[in-house]
């Protein structure tokens, strides 16, 4: 099998059978196995924090799929994550009716807070920064999802409590 | 929100759309939904000719809520029909609500999800659909978990799967959560989402009503679009037609951001004011700020002015006022935020969510903002201002494989032409008049996030 060539890795990952019962269901829903590889990259992504070339070639060899099509795939969306992130992974939005109402400031001071920039990740693993376009939320703005909430409303003095509270949320 | 309270048939409501949102914090849930006559629209279906229900949806004047306004009965009308249609046929929910200043769907999937289920399957039932699909935004965290249960509630009660409620229509349902791309509203480009691919938008013909998912007969619409339907089963496409103000049927979940005194969302007739509804709905300006300008109908939407305010929210009357209807959700801009700042912010998001497939989005986008960033940094010259009018111009219908480039275009080009002095000024006298020190300092700080 020529798959392992197309992005080499050293890793060796082994699916969970937790993954793999999860997948299976996936697969009764679907004529075409394609039609579950954006879920099944989400099943590892939810297990492992992330998707590396090691976890992507485990679900291509699994669903029987070329490599090449599952990254082609992994790559697009803003959701699946090919690179490690952090506990808590922060989404500021950047949308216009946030920025309209100071969503901007609001990004500065996470930058400057987290001493990272967009798209980084902190020195102790602990927080992610990565900015998503209009949240739909926009009565509300500025807004921000972490931990699958929803922030409304944010303001700047109270992100320190905010993510004191969401590493907290993570650790328990 | 404003909503309306009316169980009884006979009372026809003024607001159908959100006369199941009560203050009661279960109102999504299908007892909650049936004791105000929910799935009394399926049931009324469900005794006519699937012909009989198309006609009426026809009669009704209903279009397409997603933005592009598209007649729903005429889309439907393409769909085969009869023993020699291929099977399964599709029919989806298009929950991918992504567009800047857009928020109507939120409210709808988070407080009645039954009420979308019960049109998808109104839907299902005229069109002889077999699979049901909701493609919804995956970071609407409790609207995904209110369908789930919404769902399992229907299997749990002969509403979704063999024999529905004794009629003999089977019927399944099931979600798909994005993995997040703007381009996913595009309906080809979700269509190969669900397919497990790039989310890239489709050559046409062959139109989805005829091969779409899997090559078989598929139909997506907006999630409002869906939620219309139980109410025209119910109270008939005469009744719905009357609601509106103007010449479009209905009504509409329209909404308002920005520095306005009451930001929200109102079901309003179709046809209301502009004006109405910033005015006085919204309540106006914030104290201490003007109105600029306002993108009529979210982000892909060209700027319209203070003088556009009696024109009524119809997708014609929009259109004439050379803007479109989109989302009906309005986006204010101000008078103490840079015009040219907003377009950049708009244009930037295009540019990220483009998909690449086709060159004026692909190349023409990131030149445009680009130069935007230039102009907004004090750096422009006038020939950039040319520049952007003939990026505007490649990105034009037509030219691209879908709708993103051209409506990313439209709030540029717009503001090219009401806003054209503040993009002078920026260049001649080389900074953003509106934020002089702050503007610099954040570009910075922005230059050293790339």
């Amino acid at each position: 099998m020529t798959l392992a060539n197309e992005i080499p890795t050293n890793e060796t990952v082994e699916l969970s059978d937790v993954e793999k019962a999860q997948i299976d269901s996936l697969l009764l829903k679907t004529p075409y196995t394609s039609g579950a590889s954006i879920d099944a990259l989400k099943i590892i992504q939810n297990h492992r924090g992330w998707v590396s070339d090691g976890s992507l070639l485990a679900l291509a060899l699994y669903l029987n799929l070329p490599l090449a099509d599952l990254d082609s795939v992994a790559t697009f969306y803003n959701l699946i994550f090919r690179q490690p992130v952090g506990k808590v992974v922060l989404h500021p939005c950047d949308g216009i009716s946030c920025d309209l109402m100071g969503g901007q400031k609001i990004r500065q001071c996470l930058n400057k807070q987290l001493k990272i920039t967009n798209g980084q990740t902190t020195d102790d693993n602990q927080f992610t920064l990565i900015p998503l376009p209009c949240l739909g939320a926009c009565d509300k703005a500025p807004v921000m999802i972490a931990n699958e909430t929803l922030f409304e409303l944010i303001q700047a003095e109270n992100l320190p409590l905010i993510l004191n509270n969401l590493i907290k949320e993570k650790s328990t | 929100m404003n909503t309306e309270k009316s169980s009884e048939k006979s009372t026809y409501p003024t607001k159908p759309l959100t006369r199941f949102i009560t203050d009661d914090d279960n109102c999504w849930q299908l007892q909650e939904y049936q004791d105000l006559g929910g799935y009394d629209g399926l049931k009324h279906a469900l005794t006519l000719s699937r012909a009989a229900v198309l006609d009426e949806i026809k009669a009704s004047n209903l279009r397409g809520r997603g933005g592009a306004g598209f007649p729903t009965g005429l889309k439907w009308s393409f769909v085969p029909q009869g023993d020699d249609a291929p099977h399964p046929k599709y029919l989806i929910v298009n929950a991918d609500e992504m567009e800047p200043g857009a928020f109507k769907d939120r409210l709808l999937l988070e407080k009645t999800p039954h009420q979308i289920i019960e049109g998808l399957l109104i839907g299902g039932y005229t069109l002889d659909a077999d699979i049901g699909y909701i493609f919804i935004r995956g970071d609407y965290y409790s609207a995904i978990q209110h369908i789930e249960i919404a769902l399992q509630e229907c299997y749990d009660n002969k509403l979704l799967g063999k024999d529905i409620l004794g009629s003999g229509f089977n019927f399944e349902i099931h979600i798909h959560t994005s993995a997040g791309r703007y381009i996913c509203g595009e309906e080809t480009a979700l269509i190969n989402a669900l397919e497990g691919k790039r989310a890239i938008p489709r050559a046409k013909p062959p139109f989805p009503q005829v091969a779409g998912l899997w090559g078989k007969p598929t139909i997506v619409n907006n999630v409002e679009t869906f939620c219309n339907l139980p109410h025209i089963l119910n109270f008939g496409a005469d009744w719905f037609k009357s609601l509106g103000r103007f010449k479009d049927a209905g009504t509409k979940i329209f909404g308002v951001s920005g520095r306005v005194k009451n930001p929200g969302l109102w079901e309003l007739p179709m046809g209301t004011p502009i004006g109405e509804i910033i005015e006085h709905y919204a309540g106006g300006m914030s104290d201490g700020y003007k109105l600029k300008g306002y993108l009529p109908g979210g982000g892909s939407t060209d700027f319209l002015l203070a003088k556009h305010f009696d024109t009524p929210m119809d997708y014609d009357e929009i259109g004439k006022q050379r803007s479109r209807m989109g989302t009906g959700t309005i986006i204010v801009l101000d008078d103490k935020y840079c015009p040219v700042a907003m377009v950049l912010n708009l244009v930037k998001f295009f540019a990220q969510e483009s998909c690449g497939w086709c060159t004026p989005c692909r190349d023409g986008l990131p030149w445009a903002a680009v130069l935007l960033e230039k102009i907004e940094q004090g750096k422009g010259e006038l020939a950039d201002i040319k520049q952007l009018e003939d990026l505007c111009k490649f990105a034009a219908p037509g030219n691209t494989f879908c709708a993103l480039a051209p409506g990313a275009v439209e709030p540029l080009q717009s503001a090219l032409n009401y806003f054209r002095d503040d993009f002078e000024q920026h260049i001649t006298q080389k900074s953003c008049p509106y934020c002089v020190q702050s503007c610099e300092q954040s570009h910075l700080e922005e230059d050293h996030d790339k």
